[in-house]
């Protein structure tokens, strides 16, 4: 017996939210950065176990699609961060969330 | 049932074939070196007076001194680490392996085994893929050392994998152009034609471009010289592993020497026809004058195998003989030679083998 | 995949990813990332999409992880003082974090999506999602491309030295 479609989408969720509570909780930006790749990734693996569901490749598709932009996404990410930390000396989110006054 | 075994079988195999080349690959590099600089090289261990030319030094001594040394971890590194980081150098690389070909078929018992440990439709990328996971040994090795110049040895080495991952993904693409199919099996395979009715139809004569732009790439991969300023014995001592001893540097220098490997099996396989033996069809020797030699499926197994066997050898050598007759690159050169020589040298060779391909076997849906 | 299978790669993942997160030191962080990933490219070749299953591994395990531990390393972040924001947050967060899973479970519940058990051969293999690709969604590809460009060329920009 195949594993059924809803234990799939079960597993997508309980990762989502763990990336959800890494964004809400941690204050390094880098693990935060890390819970976002997380959320992604949840996704990716909802698109997949559809795209098997439906018998339709679109699915595949859009999670090629999300790990390009996932990509470009943690490069700038990551650029401004270090040029955060250039400025500021720290990757508390606390400590970065106001600006110079 | 049967099927487990014959998998376990066939991974056993091409294993214990790696292991083997490696083993080689270590003696050539003790012996090659020797005679390159005319000098006699390391031949005084011996068992019951038998040294064998070096072999008991570099195959039985060595491993033993390195298994017995006293394992140290520095004092403040991630210990976790320490000891993650050769499994993760060591492992990917011999993992790549399950795709690589090592025959055309087996006929036993009824059964037609394929000799490729495991037959994936993603063959190429699948090698790309363990190929870039290797990158975590020597981040991490660097890391978790506490010694500024391993953490330098390893940023550098890492950077400059990631670089050449670029060029030899790209180069590839020529080849797979060429030969329609991702899986190295039916790469291997379609190297069986004939050019003209007798040359046959290896790799390097489609691709010669991609041929050069992937062996420099592996070569770089792998670290060797000469590319090798991550490790660069003269200067960083170790650089990446400098405070690793004992059990864990020999399974750095066992990840090095079954990467030399792994580029010589993926050049063969790509380039020079991987198992195929000039003429050898599955029925016995077809040779373009007319003459037939008609052999059982286990002899032409078995002289697959020994053909694959000596091409890994013969590039093993060769990746031995480049680094001990090439001078080492500067790390600019090194990176500039990557990403302004090797990429846009690579992307002009896509471009025009799609030409080449589109004219000669026209535009296909 | 077996229901056992999956249920055993299903804990791993949940432990990893939750070591992603709760851990304070970010390179076993970062490494606890790579877990995760790998441990989905198995499930993705379990649910027969080879391609995307190496792409992840080649894409974020091998790339986009690694650019984080260059980050991570060029910043030389130790293990976190202050990791959370307080105990108060972490209670909030955890009941979100609740409430957003039961959101979730119940909403795809409802929606339900046919099961097909079979698929087409050559399902989920490179021909067929390279053809997907390259007809139905080329623009989108395209767009892509350029995308790729700006992320190289505005990350270059951010990360330079002012000179």
């Amino acid at each position: 017996m195949p594993t059924p479609l809803g234990w799939y989408l079960g597993l997508s969720a309980v990762i989502f939210t763990i990336g959800v509570l890494g964004v809400l909780v941690r204050r390094n930006v880098i693990i935060i950065f890390m819970a976002i790749e997380l959320m992604l990734n949840a996704v990716n693996l909802t698109f997949v176990a559809l795209a098997r569901s439906l018998g339709s490749l679109d699915g595949q598709v859009i999670v090629f699609f999300v790990m390009t932009v996932a990509a470009a996404e943690a490069a700038v990410g990551l650029a401004i961060i270090l040029a955060m930390f250039r400025n500021r000396e720290t990757t508390n989110a606390d400590e970065l969330a106001t600006l110079k006054w | 049932m049967a099927d487990v075994a014959i998998a376990a079988a066939k991974s056993l195999f091409i294993v214990l074939l790696v292991l083997q080349v490696m083993g080689l690959g270590v003696f050539f590099e003790r012996k090659v070196s020797a005679l390159i600089q005319d000098r006699i090289g390391a031949n005084r261990a011996a068992i019951l007076g038998f040294a064998g030319m070096g072999l008991v030094n570099t195959l039985v001594a060595d491993p033993v001194k390195f298994l017995l040394k006293e394992d140290v971890v520095p004092a403040g590194s991630d210990r976790l680490l320490h000891f993650l980081a050769p499994i993760l150098s060591v492992v990917p690389v011999l993992v790549t392996f399950a795709v690589v070909p090592f025959g055309d078929v087996l006929e036993l018992g009824g059964r037609t085994i394929n000799l490729q440990a495991a037959s994936l439709n993603v063959g190429i990328l699948y090698v790309l893929a363990f190929v870039s996971l290797g990158v975590y040994g020597v981040v991490l090795a660097g890391w978790a050392s506490n010694n500024r110049w391993s953490l330098l040895g390893g940023i550098r080495g890492s950077a400059q994998m990631i670089s050449y991952e670029i060029a030899m993904g790209l180069a590839l693409i020529g080849v797979v152009m060429t030969y329609d199919t991702l899986d190295l099996q039916g790469m291997a395979r379609a190297q069986g034609a004939l050019i003209g009715g007798w040359l046959p139809a290896w790799g390097i004569f489609y691709q010669p471009i991609a041929f050069l732009i992937f062996m420099t790439a592996g070569i770089a991969e792998s670290k060797r010289i000469p590319f090798d300023l991550p490790e660069s014995e003269s200067e960083l001592v170790a650089g990446y592993f400098t405070e690793y001893s004992g059990p864990k540097h020999l399974l750095f220098m066992m990840s090095d020497f079954v990467e030399v490997v792994l580029v010589a099996a993926l050049v063969t396989t790509f380039f020079f026809g991987g198992w195929q033996v000039p003429y050898l069809l599955r029925d016995g020797f077809h040779f373009p004058w007319g003459t037939t030699i008609a052999l059982p499926s286990i002899a032409v197994a078995v002289l697959q195998v020994t053909a694959f066997a000596l091409k890994l050898i013969f590039f093993t050598w060769l990746q031995i003989v480049i680094r001990w007759t090439l001078p080492r690159f500067r790390y600019d050169q090194l990176m500039r030679l990557g990403w302004q020589g090797l990429l846009p040298l690579s992307l002009a060779n896509v471009v025009v083998t799609a030409l080449v391909v589109v004219l000669v076997a026209g535009p296909t849906a | 995949m077996t229901p056992l299978a999956f249920l055993v790669l299903a804990v791993l993942t949940v432990v990893s990813a939750a070591t992603v997160v709760v851990h304070k030191n970010p390179v076993h962080s970062a490494c606890a990332l790579v877990v995760t990933l790998f441990l989905l490219s198995i499930f993705f070749v379990g649910l027969d999409a080879e391609l995307v299953a190496v792409l992840q591994v080649i894409v974020y395990a091998g790339a986009i992880v690694v650019l984080f531990l260059f980050v991570i390393m060029l910043l030389n972040l130790q293990r976190d003082v202050r990791a959370t924001g307080g105990p108060g947050l972490v209670t909030a967060a955890a009941a979100c974090g609740v409430a957003l899973t039961v959101v979730i479970a119940t909403a795809l519940r409802r929606a339900g999506a046919p099961a097909t058990p079979t698929v087409p051969p050559g399902f989920g293999e490179t021909a067929a999602v390279a053809r997907e690709l390259f007809t139905t969604y080329l623009v989108p590809f395209e767009l892509t491309s350029i995308l790729l460009l700006v992320a190289i060329v505005g990350a270059v920009a951010l990360a330079k030295r002012q000179a």
